[in-house]
């Protein structure tokens, strides 16, 4: 697979240019190149080193974006086995902006439920770039009550802009769908646990996203509002989404060190796209030990756990009268 | 000037606008019908329109001094504070932000919490003030509608809460995002308890506030055209490249969708509210 490289990757994209470049005039010509290209080779990997060791929250939106980005569908493919998709929320349809259903992880049965963007633009489409109508959270929600009842633990991967704001949407109860699985997640008995695996778009990534750990991918990102759409209520421009994703503070580090998130999950250099595997080894690994911590717990415990975690978010003091 | 007006007698001449003349604060103006109003008759009405039935914007103070009885009435929570931890920056501060809001309404925050009596049922009412940052939820607008709900839950008693916002405060980030799930889990144990949620939605009520608290009433009641959504109309407008409904996201709009239970005219919700209690268990007759 071809690489895409972003804005920021350009000086990368032009050497590994370059190597190819030399790679393609070596099977025809005497002089003894290959040193050349180890040489170059060495150089694009501590040029992309020294690029993503200093990445500013707005590059790090666009890999949360990135095209070739790893999905629901390709990182359950790699983790889980005996993946059963199940379709429709009961009442009105199936929304192909999420998926959901049963699978094993190394043998063990599970729910798994994410919102899931497509690769081309019909598939684009089709899953309606990854933006949930009411029907995708209610979809989520009977899988995930089934997963109470069959004592499945559910596992919940988030890469959505948002909620779709579309009048369809609006018309069958957006705000109550996401309403309803923010209160039920709360009290489900049974271990969840929710990853960030590209973009945490505001309330349509939380409606799938309470839980008794929250992780990220490295260079995943959540925000209650997208940076454009910060810049252009806050700044009146939407030119000025560099500011507000720094403002925001929407990183994966950033998030952990405000306490919002429980885990970061490693991203090998230049991100998970560039080694779509080795991102599903690392998640793979934190999500079976994360899991094995949580079902260690009284299931009492661990509802006691998620609520005091829920209510302990906030800042503000306290004036004395 | 015309022949006619040329004829009347200056001192009874007027210059076709009528603000130029009007003390300020005597007279208000409809939004909805034009109809020039004067002002302590709106204020008697409860801000609404003695003419059409308009239901104007209300401060969340005014709202729950007018719901509630006299007596008793204890706040909850205002001795929270809200604090900019994110020194969050656009191109104004958060921090003087805050600070103008608090001049501008006299209140520490954009939710008012108050345990007391209607018709002498007690129960906790809270309600959100609109100017206050558009009455976006942060962390402190959750922690007192945490409260408001922990104080209903150890006394069982009911809650009711008119909400009014823009939102999720954007300025405290992924703080006020997380205010949706907080409000949520609470109000989650709380209908465990089986203690009633009224939540009555007003004009405007949108974003992270509707997808959350304000849906989860056992029973959703909204004022007469209020603007209920999750996202905005503009928003919408640019994402569908439509035109936006008759009425689209209005709660005339939403009863028709099977999203509210019913929508109660603001000079009956006192007698409305009261009366849905008492039918649920909560009545003026004390056993």
């Amino acid at each position: 697979m071809k690489l895409n490289y972003l804005e920021f990757e350009q000086p990368i994209a032009e050497l590994e240019e370059k190597i190819e470049e030399l790679r393609n005039v070596g099977t025809d010509n005497e002089i003894n190149i290959s040193e050349e290209i180890t040489r170059l080779e060495a150089k694009s990997q501590s040029l992309t080193e020294s690029i993503f060791s200093s990445l500013n929250p707005w590059q790090v939106a666009q890999l949360a974006r990135h095209p070739q980005r790893p999905y629901t569908l390709d990182f359950i493919e790699l983790i889980f086995t005996d993946f059963d998709e199940l379709h429709g929320d009961r009442y009105f349809g199936d929304d192909p902006a999420v998926v959901g259903g049963t699978a094993r992880m190394e043998g063990k049965p599970i729910m798994v439920i994410g919102h899931q963007k497509g690769r081309d633009t019909k598939e684009k489409v089709r899953r309606n770039f990854g933006m949930p109508r009411p029907e995708g959270y209610r979809k989520a929600l009977r899988l995930m009550e089934m997963a109470e009842r069959f004592r499945l633990p559910i596992i919940t991967f988030i890469d959505t802009p948002g909620a779709y704001p579309g009048i369809d949407a609006e018309e069958r109860g957006q705000s109550e769908a996401i309403a309803r699985n923010l209160m039920a997640m709360a009290r489900l008995r049974t271990p969840i646990i929710c990853t960030v695996i590209g973009e945490g778009g505001s309330g349509g990534a939380l409606a799938i996203g309470v839980g008794d750990r929250v992780m990220m991918l490295q260079y995943s990102t959540y925000s209650v509002i997208s940076p454009e759409g910060c810049a252009s209520i806050l700044w009146k421009s939407a030119e000025k989404a560099k500011e507000a994703a720094a403002a925001l503070g929407i990183t994966s580090e950033r998030l952990k060190e405000l306490g919002l998130v429980d885990e970061v999950i490693d991203e090998p250099l230049g991100g998970a796209h560039r080694n779509v595997d080795r991102t599903a080894e690392v998640l793979k690994a934190t999500l079976v030990s994360a899991l094995e911590q949580l079902e260690a717990m009284p299931l009492e415990e661990l509802l006691a756990k998620r609520e005091e975690k829920l209510m302990a978010f906030g800042n503000f003091t306290i004036r004395t009268k | 000037m015309s022949w006619f007006e040329k004829l009347i007698p200056s001192k009874i001449r007027t210059e076709g606008k009528h603000k130029k003349n009007v003390p300020e604060g005597l007279w208000t103006k409809c939004a909805d019908c034009n109809a020039i109003l004067y002002r302590v008759e709106v204020e008697r009405n409860l801000e609404v329109c003695p003419k059409c039935g308009h239901h104007m914007r209300i401060g969340a103070r005014k709202r729950l001094e007018t719901f509630l009885d006299p007596e008793p009435r204890e706040e909850i929570g205002d001795d929270l504070e809200p604090v900019d931890a994110l020194k969050f920056k656009d191109s104004k501060k958060y921090k003087d932000r805050l600070t103008q809001a608090q001049k501008n309404t006299k209140e520490r925050d954009a939710l008012i919490v108050i345990k007391g009596q209607v018709k002498n049922v007690p129960l906790v009412a809270a309600a959100f003030e609109f100017r206050f940052m558009g009455g976006s939820m942060g962390s402190v607008v959750g922690e007192r509608f945490v409260r408001a709900v922990n104080t209903s839950v150890e006394n069982h008693i009911p809650l009711i809460c008119f909400s009014a916002s823009g939102g999720a405060r954007m300025q405290e980030a992924l703080f006020s995002l997380m205010q949706m799930a907080k409000t949520s889990a609470a109000l989650a144990v709380m209908r465990e308890k089986g203690i009633p949620y009224i939540s009555v939605m007003t004009d405007p009520t949108m974003g992270g506030v509707t997808a959350s608290l304000a849906m989860l009433g056992d029973i959703n009641l909204a004022e007469p055209k209020a603007l209920i959504g999750f996202a905005g109309p503009r928003v919408i407008q640019q994402t569908v490249r439509e035109t936006l409904p008759e009425g689209f996201q209005r709660s005339e709009f939403l009863l028709e969708h099977g999203v509210l239970d019913m929508i109660t005219d603001r000079r009956d919700m006192r007698d409305r509210i009261a009366g849905l209690l008492d039918k649920l268990g909560y009545s003026t007759q004390k056993s």
